[in-house]
């Protein structure tokens, strides 16, 4: 005891402020190794992951296209395009419709709500995470979509001159805005949640400083909060973006998929999404059908990969005059 | 940084691991079936069947408790490749082997000289659902079917759908045409119908994948059509009969007469239709003939494909004994309760017999 206490003080004075391994201390050896070892599971389990749908997937991309059109879906790269398209498409107009409500909820609740109020409205949201996603695909398809139907009409008939609005309005409702509208709450909890964190982190001090300048409470979030957290927030939508990309069930329940390349909203001729797409076919898929699925899956694994590479990539670099330091 | 050549290392490994976990699937998923003891029965094939299959291996069960049966629901696809590779002791299959198909010694758990038996053992008419405001009776020939369908006709009050329905109060609304989303049997038996009906206006061949060119709705699922239809305004699908709920099914007008898709009309089908040329008297895969007077045209008629003569004598007799249930009368009346589906002729149910009582 007595020991420790002498060496700790002239130790941390001399040696750098990060020490390796000290024999003497087996446990701080024990945890070392338990944390790196964690951190490497997380590279197996990816690279594992990888690994798979790279060996059960390329004999569908390395096939003869002819092969493929026999006894697959189809050429690989025209048959997945629409489908890349379908995934990008709907999880861009969640984030579209999400981000802004979200960054609404996470301010109000971090500085405009009273504590009372703030705490229990912050419990609600997170609930909202823990809402299965096959819960929201049958709300989706029973419910919103026929509700949707009036508002898709009066949109198609007054803005149909607009592309987005344009073309034949769905019957059913099953449509992508409707998809999107769904995903959109499906990723409203994880940027709120991780906005309001973000905003309740911003310098009390820069505030107040704020404040005492005679800044509204406005101007005040607009100098000292949300330049500090914008890193936080890109992430925050980073982290839902993946969600909306890797959506499966809802997508599946909900929206009407088909195979082509349209900018329209209301129509039934959606682009689908891969997941949705292989949740649809691989329960009678066989031989090379199987195989492209997975290859499909591999685009996917990869779009998500390039999209969180952005997101390190625009966080690392606003970091640096975001206004924290 | 002394990680790096560990996470170096860790990817090495991950690697390797992923190529052994994949080699010894596949080893196993080979070897899956013909392990299997005598007294379990494999088999694999059409989801259309499911539900009448869930029946019939809880009754079998329950009369032959020594006895388990598996039936994976994984499509008729995977049950034909199963059957063929000797996995499944029998196959379901939404249509009958091809003539490239069939052949002896072509089966790996068939005896080297035997052939395999197509066996019809459920069908299901495949009813047009509708969901219109104000309409509880409609007519539509197969062309208009078809038309609709394709994507040609598009509002309720086209000049097609009024000559079939003179009385009905036919809105100026929009079709929206319901198709399956997944690949799927009824896809196929209605695409074939409307080729076979209205080939001028249906271009396209059978299939289990809806044709992308004819556009329209897609809904996942049996359910998710006749939810979508059920959801939508002036919708309109195709699905089983069975699950067609409270909605609407129209007639099909065949030869003049409309008709409506019930049991009787369905498997009055097989009773109209001959069986492939050139086979075995005991194989009775049957060429539809959806055009004949009397006959609902868009049917279902889902296979029990076995072995003429196992390999393993025991696996042969469990064949034997089970499909010959789900072909008795008993079997098929279950089924037509669980499932909904139309009951093979007394007639059909003797051929069945005979064929099965040639299985070795």
């Amino acid at each position: 005891m007595t020991a420790k206490l002498t060496s700790t003080p002239t130790g941390a004075a001399a040696a750098p402020p990060r020490p390796g391994p000290d024999p003497k201390r087996p446990g701080e050896a024990l945890f070392r190794g338990l944390a790196t070892g964690a951190g490497i599971l997380i590279l197996v389990i990816l690279a594992l992951v990888a690994g798979f749908l790279l060996i059960q997937g390329s004999p569908a991309l390395f096939a003869d296209p002819a092969k493929l059109a026999s006894q697959g879906y189809g050429e690989f790269v025209s048959w997945v395009l629409p489908y890349v398209w379908g995934t990008v498409w709907a999880a861009l107009l969640a984030l579209l419709l999400a981000v802004p409500i979200a960054i609404g909820i996470a301010l109000f609740i971090s500085h405009y709500a009273p504590r009372r109020l703030a705490q229990p409205l912050g419990y609600l949201i997170d609930l909202l995470a823990a809402v299965p996603s096959v819960v929201f695909g049958l709300w989706g398809s029973l419910v919103l979509a026929p509700a949707m139907l009036p508002l898709f009409t009066t949109l198609n008939t007054h803005l149909g001159f607009i592309p987005l609005f344009a073309g034949q309005v769905s019957g059913t409702g099953r449509t992508i805005l409707t998809a999107a509208i769904v995903l959109a709450t499906m990723v409203l909890p994880i940027i709120t949640s991780l906005c309001r964190e973000v905003f309740l982190q911003a310098p009390r001090l820069h505030e107040e400083a704020a404040l005492a300048l005679g800044a509204t409470r406005w101007e005040m979030v607009k100098m000292a909060v949300l330049p500090f957290a914008r890193p936080g927030i890109i992430a925050a939508v980073m982290l839902g973006l993946g969600r909306a990309l890797g959506e499966t069930m809802a997508v599946t329940m909900l929206l009407s998929g088909s195979r082509n390349l349209t900018f329209e909203l209301l129509t039934s001729q959606n682009p689908n999404t891969i997941a949705a797409v292989i949740a649809q076919n691989f329960p009678e898929a066989f031989g090379l059908k199987t195989n492209q699925l997975i290859a499909a899956g591999l685009v996917l694994f990869l779009i998500t990969l390039a999209v969180n590479s952005v997101a390190r990539w625009i966080v690392s670099r606003r970091a640096q005059y975001s206004g924290a330091n | 940084m002394s990680i790096k050549p560990i996470a170096v290392a860790a990817l090495v490994t991950a690697a390797a691991l992923a190529f052994t976990g994949c080699a010894t699937n596949e080893a196993g998923s080979a070897g899956t079936g013909t392990t299997s003891g005598a007294q379990t029965l494999t088999g694999v094939g059409a989801s259309s069947q499911k539900a009448a299959q869930e029946k019939w291996v809880a009754d079998f069960q329950s009369k032959n408790s020594s006895i388990t049966v598996n039936y994976s629901p994984d499509g008729s696809g995977a049950g034909r490749s199963a059957f063929i590779a000797g996995a499944a002791a029998f196959a379901g299959s939404d249509r009958p082997l091809k003539d490239e198909e069939m052949g002896a010694g072509k089966f790996a758990g068939c005896a080297a000289d035997s052939n395999a038996l197509n066996l019809p053992v459920y069908i299901s008419p495949i009813a047009v659902i509708y969901n219109l405001e104000g309409v509880t009776d409609l007519a539509l020939d197969p062309a208009t079917v078809a038309g609709i369908f394709a994507g040609k006709i598009t509002k309720w009050n086209d000049p097609a759908i009024v000559a079939t329905n003179p009385g009905a109060k036919l809105p100026d609304t929009a079709i929206t045409a319901v198709h399956r989303s997944d690949d799927s049997g009824t896809t196929n038996n209605f695409t074939d119908t409307l080729n076979k009906l209205a080939p001028d206006v249906w271009t396209e061949k059978a299939s289990d994948t809806f044709p992308a060119a004819f556009g329209g709705e897609a809904a996942n699922g049996t359910s998710g059509v006749v939810q979508a239809v059920t959801g939508g305004t002036g919708t309109i699908g195709y699905a089983d009969a069975s699950a067609a709920g409270k909605l609407g099914k129209a007639s099909i007008v065949v030869n003049g007469k409309p008709l409506q898709p019930t049991a009787e009309a369905a498997a009055a089908i097989l009773d109209h239709s001959k069986t492939v040329a050139g086979r075995d008297a005991n194989d009775l895969a049957y060429s539809l003939d959806r055009t004949s007077e009397g006959v609902y045209p868009a049917v279902l008629v889902s296979y029990a494909i076995v072995c003429q003569t196992y390999k393993d004598p025991a696996v042969g007799a469990l064949v034997k004994n089970y499909v010959g249930y789900l072909a008795s009368a008993d079997g098929q009346k279950a089924a037509a309760d669980a499932a909904g589906s139309a009951p093979l002729s007394a007639d059909l149910q003797a051929k069945v017999k005979t064929a099965l009582d040639s299985v070795k």
